[in-house]
């Protein structure tokens, strides 16, 4: 009984050297020499200055860029120091009110979009810093940006057909535009005048 | 519901299927002591570990000092975690400054970690320093996978031994089962997520202005480490409370594919591992088929319910599958895929809010926990629990036709059925009284973050995860007193009173002489013996659990598609 105890002790010990240091602070010295970038974070930077993750989602409120899915992470949405979804479930009130106040916001904004948004722009996501949505909630979007940047509509919708992300070899995951990099695309090659 | 939906479900059931034989052939090697190619880097390492903890690597332990090893190693992962979420705040690794753990949060946490459940009271992201995440949490991931694994051989070999007192060695088990099959792959799996996006660093959160000028603050971490060990291990505990939603532990459906691939890797593996070592690989290939069954069957289900969609939002105007708590890059076909997977295994991490399923689509989940996770199932848990049902086949089968019921050689006798009906057992006790039990208490009600039967579905599922140690949740359901301490002891004794009786399964099997095989012998590795096993999963779980079931799921379905809001 006590011999098995000294050797759970003593096992114990080892293994958190081993497992719980030798094997995080390994990872991190090969991570951070092969895939510096990823390892810190995937930092995005316009002229010097960083401007988030490229795997975070952020908060979009002006008219000239595309906006993401609604967010329950922290107060105003996508702080990634408070993940999470809404843990509505199907019959819930709540549901019901959040889903038909971000219908009636998503169509405010887009008053020439025509027809009703797509399901992933008016449900929120299980994250909250989701940084995706479907190309066709980009297109849904894709008038309002042109009005606002005063560029022809076939501009902006060839620049969404650019970004969008396919599905891996054809099966894995679903297609859809990174909002961070589109808009970032957008201010780069289509300046507001 | 798509055809690349399906075809991603395919690809991912093929590269299971595809494995099981090379890294089941691998673990039986590694586990009966013999040489594998990574022996020439490991075995000079697992030698030294041996001398440091004096552990006599040849001694073999009859399955009482087995158990107490266990338990002992167990006990003494507790206090490890507990004491050091208690002193977080005065230890290093800590650049967030994240103040020391209550009490009841710490006990349930400690408890849920060494149980590997990973049923998560806290958001890691604003609650642990760098250090109880990876010397605490993710080593425990290490070793409770470990653990699992080592009951599940000291089974093995329970019945694959005649007239033998011993059934291996905890310590030596525990010991290889990290070194040779946990740490390498984990290694690798750590890298490739790296590649994917996952952050893996020691740096401070970032604030950053935003491109529209907000601030946002960024986190970090020695998350891919952490997230490689939680899916291999089958833990499922999130570095983030987001979990595997979050794009910083599942970037890309790249890096969510691999995920779910490395929950059932091992599992799926150990099946074989089974078969090689009672020297009859199809009584491996008949679990196999049993498991891929309900795998099957539960995502088919639950990707159809998902893709249905909620008739309320439908009514809003909205067309379209459930989206609501799901990521854009998984899509429905990638959630529901995940949510089957981490539920037929005791794996419990989550890519998308389960609590926010529809109703049928939530149930697959919670009733997968319920048959006690044997759809390839937790590292070792879901091979012992299969052996398990299949000791119950036997008896049923044998019953029926009047015979001393036999299993691989040996009877099956009123030992061993007891011992296997009170794992059995364990299971509707731990589900169905806590949740009684919580529905008449103030407190039970007042985490609740649904109304109606939704609400009821919130607390059944609670218990059904922390029993079956899976930790994934209905993550609408609060933490307070009652729940911190009540799913605490679930988990607790949803382990051991599980992996005790099946160690003196082991035990009494491995003391048992071999009968010889006769006319009348029936086999366990046919077709029927597959259907039988999986009649007898469904009617144990159907009698014990339909009741709950439909006052919860079942009622919140009716309501949903009559339009009925709470």
């Amino acid at each position: 009984m006590i011999r098995q105890f000294g050797t759970a002790v003593r096992i114990t010990i080892l293994s958190i050297a081993l497992l719980g240091f030798a094997y995080p602070l390994g990872i991190t010295a090969i991570a951070r020499l092969v895939f510096p970038w990823q390892a810190d974070g995937s930092y995005l930077k316009v002229k010097g200055r960083v401007v988030g993750s490229a795997i975070i989602g952020q908060r979009w409120t002006q008219p000239q860029y595309f906006h993401g899915r609604p967010s329950a992470a922290g107060k105003e949405g996508y702080d990634p120091t408070a993940t999470g979804g809404t843990n509505y479930g199907p019959a819930s009130k709540n549901l019901v009110a959040s889903t038909k106040a971000a219908i009636a916001a998503v169509r405010a904004e887009n008053p020439r979009a025509g027809g009703m948004p797509p399901m992933d722009l008016v449900t929120t996501s299980g994250s909250g810093i989701d940084p995706d949505i479907s190309p066709a909630a980009a297109y849904y979007q894709a008038a309002r940006v042109a009005a606002a940047r005063k560029i022809p509509l076939g501009t902006v919708r060839a620049l969404i057909f650019a970004y969008e992300r396919h599905r891996t070899i054809g099966i894995l995951g679903e297609p859809r535009v990174n909002v961070l990099e589109l808009n970032l695309a957008l201010d780069r090659t289509l300046s507001p005048r | 519901m798509t055809l690349p939906g399906w075809l991603q479900a395919i690809a991912l059931f093929s590269l299971v299927a595809a494995t099981t034989k090379p890294i089941g052939l691998y673990m039986a090697r590694v586990f009966q002591g013999e040489r594998t190619w990574l022996s020439p880097v490991l075995r000079p390492l697992e030698r030294a570990v041996y001398r440091l903890c004096g552990v006599d690597e040849a001694l073999e332990m009859p399955w009482q000092t087995y158990t107490l090893a266990m338990l002992a190693f167990s006990a003494v992962g507790f206090v490890w975690l507990y004491v050091l979420l208690r002193t977080q705040a005065w230890l290093p690794f800590n650049p967030q400054r994240f103040p020391n753990l209550p009490p009841a949060l710490a006990w349930n946490t400690a408890v849920s970690f060494l149980t590997n459940t990973n049923w998560q009271f806290y958001a890691g992201e604003s609650t642990m320093s760098y250090l109880s995440q990876m010397a605490g949490l993710a080593w425990h991931n290490f070793v409770s996978a470990a653990t699992g694994l080592a009951i599940a051989i000291a089974l093995i070999r329970g019945i694959a031994r005649t007239a033998c007192k011993t059934i291996g060695n905890f310590w030596v088990d525990l010991i290889r089962a990290c070194l040779y099959v946990l740490l390498p792959v984990s290694c690798v799996f750590a890298i490739v997520l790296v590649a994917q996006g996952v952050p893996q660093n020691f740096s401070p959160y970032r604030s950053v202005r935003t491109v529209e000028g907000y601030r946002q603050t960024i986190t970090g971490g020695p998350m891919a480490s952490q997230e490689s060990i939680k899916e291999l291990g089958t833990n499922g505990g999130g570095f983030v409370n987001a979990n595997s939603a979050s794009p910083n532990e599942n970037p890309t459906p790249v890096s969510n594919f691999l995920e779910m691939f490395a929950i059932l890797a091992f599992a799926a593996g150990l099946t074989y591992t089974y078969g090689y070592m009672v020297k009859d690989t199809r009584q491996g290939w008949a679990l196999f088929a049993a498991m891929f069954a309900l795998l099957a069957v539960g995502f088919s289900a639950t990707y159809w319910a998902e893709s249905v969609g909620n008739p309320i939002v439908h009514h809003l105007g909205i067309a379209g599958g459930n989206m609501e708590g799901k990521e854009c890059r998984f899509g429905v076909a990638g959630s529901a895929l995940f949510a089957t997977v981490t539920t037929a295994t005791s794996c419990g991490a989550v890519n998308s809010m389960l609590d926010s399923f529809m109703p049928l689509g939530g149930l697959v989940p919670l009733v997968n926990m319920q048959l006690g996770e044997v759809a390839f199932g937790g590292v070792g848990s879901g091979l012992y629990g299969m052996i398990v049902f299949v000791v119950i086949t036997v008896f049923i089968a044998g019953l029926m036709v009047g015979r001393t019921p036999e299993f691989l050689g040996k009877k099956i006798e009123r030992r061993e059925v007891q011992l296997a009906l009170l794992a059995l057992l364990v299971t509707p006790l731990l589900v169905l009284v806590p949740t009684a039990i919580a529905v008449l208490q103030p407190q039970g009600l007042a985490a609740l973050g649904n109304g109606g039967p939704h609400g009821f579905s919130e607390i059944l599922y609670a218990f059904s995860s922390t029993n079956a140690n899976n930790g994934s949740a209905f993550g609408g359901l609060g933490s307070n007193l009652f729940y911190d301490v009540a799913t605490g002891i679930n988990m607790l004794l949803g382990r051991f009173l599980v992996a005790i009786p099946v160690l003196a399964l082991a035990g009494s099997l491995a003391a048992k002489k071999a009968v010889a095989p006769g006319v009348g012998s029936f086999s366990t590795s046919s077709a029927m013996f597959v259907g039988l096993l999986l009649s007898t999963i469904a009617i144990v779980g159907a009698l014990t659990f339909l009741p709950a079931d439909a006052l919860g799921p079942v009622a919140d379905h009716l309501f949903v598609f009559q339009g009925k809001t709470f």
